[in-house]
């Protein structure tokens, strides 16, 4: 599999281990949350990268202590139907403050994209030959928006009362500033 | 009435465009039906028995004339020359083109109209008290509230897979027309001891399967923090609603499983971290959707109109019309008028095109150009002047558009049943036509007093049966097509869900059912200020039981 990232299909150098194998000593891994939790202390310990994959039914907050030592953490749309990874995305962006990288994985189709984007996903997992044509056009299909995301996107709130836009842009400039680089 | 800023138009025109490019990639075989179908299903496009149906916005039940006459056409033009009013104030439209949607779509972009989230696991089309902003009991007008939770749900990047459908119903007065405890989220505009107007927050409430009244997990909350308030609950839901059966995703299931107090707190806990986040609403933008809903310019006019209170006398059957069909208005000399769409022998909700036109046309002559669609499948003109109602009441008539039946037992709401939906046991539409002819007799339909009478097809409960003074369910019995009958549900303050007779009755026995429980009814009322509903809560379902089935005894023997 590859990444749509930074509008581009790039190589995905990071691999999903399993909570019995072992762990690679100088590759950059991705690890349940279980397996964070049960080895916290030898998997911070590392000298390569570590990530986190989080199942769509464990709670963000699980997390809360951990957003500053991660470089990635993994949700999942098991199917395209399934939404609960927007809001864990949210959560992980705009409550716990977490700025690396925000990966959705699982059925990721271009009528999703733009929504993964705006929660704060900020690389998706997609087959190496899958076309992103289609993907980075869904991302043009807006340019308005009503609500505040994760996206720092500005919303047709902001646009219509300039003077409440620089108040909340001071606060959640930090937290939005990865993913508007990405979607800018 | 609202209209649309620069922003809400780019963001209807960017949808259709959108929209276009998914019927095409559908039309070019590069979409599957599967992948397709929620996409569709997001822009209320439904495939039905017999073709597509697409079902449009009509957020909060608010319509221009000029809205209405573009209604007309599309019906004249994309349909059989009909549309039907739905019990979510909406309207759908049964026999389009999937190629055809995209120009439909585009002709009511023109018009500030669309189909947004009108299906879908998503936030639906918010619902309000037709009444809204002319009732004479009204605290506040309901509509800035739908519509700011329409602009903030509307393609809401989080919410937009939730378990299941959303429903969230706003109500500006205490007498609650909205339905407020039947919906997923029902918001009631109420003061608090300080005299400041906030939202009492219901949850869990809905019909369908699980017929449950919801659970008021707030109080009051400070109107500028409604929307954060909101999303807290959606958050919670859409993170522990369960996905594993459809028939347990609605958040009824949720708040019934955790418990009303625990989620309150769950929500709570969430909403104390965002509350005061870019979620909060400035003065500024409350103030400008206010000002759209500002009153129109009304005439200074003496409550009673002579001329008005002459024709009441010289002609009873407007006189009946003027009793059964007007509603007091905020301003003295006005009128609320309701239009029934449940002629005799006519399919509830249904409105040809000429009669869209003609309400169209009405409503600039006599509505200060406004048209409300009520959950009771009615139409409502607004602002009438007393002046006035001989006039529209003449001009009505030959359209059959002035039925006095408002509130009586004709006045039926019910779903499309099975002459159109895939998922109906049963037909509702020739039941209806049935028991409306059944019931005609002015005289008679006074006599049984406010009656309501709701049937759905099958027991997702479209026609919210559950909540009718008598439901009818339509069930499937090997084959043949079987109604069960309900006593004693209200969607109103008082709100309680229906308790089933018996035994489920055929097409050819249900109208003589329904005629046994009215005869049983006044009968045995004490008097006729005891509504139907009254008499039921009274003496419960043995009466009926017994005039329907026989002696308990009887009955007994029978199913041994």
């Amino acid at each position: 599999m590859a990444l749509l990232q930074h509008g581009a299909l790039q190589p995905n150098n990071w691999r999903f281990v399993g909570d019995d194998a072992a762990i690679p000593a100088d590759e950059a891994v991705i690890v349940s949350l279980k397996r964070w939790q049960a080895e916290s202390e030898s998997l911070r310990g590392r000298n390569a990268p570590v990530g986190v994959r989080l199942k769509n039914d464990e709670p963000a907050l699980a997390l809360a202590e951990d957003v500053h030592r991660l470089s990635l953490i993994e949700v999942e749309f098991p199917k395209f139907t399934d939404g609960r990874a927007f809001s864990q995305a949210r959560i992980l962006r705009d409550k716990l403050g977490y700025q690396g990288e925000l990966r959705g994985i699982g059925n990721i189709l271009r009528d999703q994209y733009l929504y993964m984007t705006r929660c704060g996903i900020d690389a998706v997992e997609l087959p190496e030959d899958k076309p992103i044509e289609g993907y980075l056009a869904a991302l043009e299909e807006f340019s308005a928006w009503y609500q505040p995301a994760s996206d720092g996107r500005t919303t047709v709130l902001e646009l219509r009362h300039p003077a409440n836009a620089n108040a909340r842009q001071g606060a959640s400039a930090l937290l939005s500033a990865s993913v508007a680089a990405h979607s800018a | 009435m609202y209209r649309y800023d620069e922003f809400d138009a780019t963001i209807v025109q960017e949808r259709v465009s959108q929209f276009r490019g998914q019927v095409a990639r559908r039309l070019a075989g590069e979409l599957t039906e599967d992948q397709f179908r929620p996409l569709r299903l997001k822009n209320g496009l439904y495939l039905q028995l017999h073709a597509y149906m697409l079902r449009i916005a009509v957020p909060y039940g608010v319509l221009s004339s000029k809205q209405m006459r573009k209604l007309a056409y599309i019906a004249r033009r994309y349909d059989r020359g009909f549309g039907h009013f739905t019990t979510r104030q909406n309207i759908q439209f049964n026999w389009p083109q999937l190629g055809d949607v995209p120009d439909i779509l585009q002709h009511l972009a023109e018009v500030e109209m669309h189909a947004i989230q009108t299906s879908g696991n998503c936030i639906r089309n918010v619902t309000a008290d037709q009444f809204a902003g002319v009732a004479a009991d009204e605290i506040e007008d309901p509509r800035i509230w739908a519509e700011i939770v329409r602009q903030w749900s509307t393609f809401h990047p989080e919410f937009s897979y939730l378990p299941r459908k959303f429903k969230i119903a706003v109500t500006g007065a205490p007498d609650d027309r909205a339905a407020v405890r039947v919906h997923d989220i029902g918001l009631r505009i109420v003061k608090n001891e300080a005299g400041e107007a906030g939202f009492e927050v219901w949850v869990g409430g809905g019909l369908g399967r699980t017929p449950i009244i919801g659970v008021a997990i707030r109080k009051f909350l400070p109107k500028e923090h409604l929307l954060s308030y909101l999303e807290a609950v959606l958050r919670v839901y859409n993170l522990l609603g369960r996905r594993d059966n459809i028939y347990k995703a609605r958040i009824k299931i949720l708040v019934q499983a955790t418990g009303g107090d625990k989620f309150a707190q769950l929500v709570e806990e969430e909403w104390e971290k965002i509350k005061d986040g870019p979620l909060h609403l400035p003065k500024g933008e409350i103030d400008r959707i206010h000002r759209y809903f500002a009153p129109p310019a009304y005439e200074k006019l003496d409550d009673i109109d002579p001329a008005f209170e002459t024709a009441k006398l010289e002609n009873p059957e407007f006189a009946r019309w003027a009793r059964t069909n007007l509603v007091k208005h905020r301003v003295p000399g006005y009128a609320i008028v309701n239009l029934s769409l449940k002629p005799e022998g006519g399919a509830p909700g249904d409105a040809s095109a000429d009669q869209m036109d003609l309400l169209a046309d009405l409503a600039d002559e006599f509505s200060l150009n406004e048209v409300r669609v009520t959950h009771h499948q009615n139409i409502v003109f607004p602002n009438v002047r007393k002046r006035d109602l001989f006039a529209l009441w003449q001009r009505l008539k030959p359209a059959k558009l002035a039925t006095s039946n408002l509130g009586f037992i004709s006045d039926i709401i019910a779903c499309p049943g099975l002459d159109y939906c895939n998922l109906a046991n049963a037909r509702s539409i020739p039941v209806a036509q049935r028991l409306s002819r059944h019931f005609s007799d002015p005289r008679k339909l006074d006599d049984i007093g406010e009656l309501r009478l709701n049937i759905s097809g099958c027991i997702n409960a479209c026609g919210h049966h559950h909540v009718g003074h008598i439901g009818i369910l339509g069930v499937d019995k090997q084959g043949q097509e079987f109604y069960q009958v309900t006593v004693g549900g209200s969607s109103k303050d008082d709100a309680s869900l229906g308790r089933i007779v018996g035994a489920a009755f055929s097409e050819d026995d249900i109208v003589p059912a329904i005629d046994t429980i009215i005869n049983t009814y006044l009968a045995n009322r004490t008097d006729r200020s005891e509504r139907f509903l009254d008499y039921v809560r009274r003496v419960g379902t043995d009466p009926f039981k017994e005039a329907l089935y026989g002696p308990a005894p009887a009955r007994r023997t029978a199913a041994e």
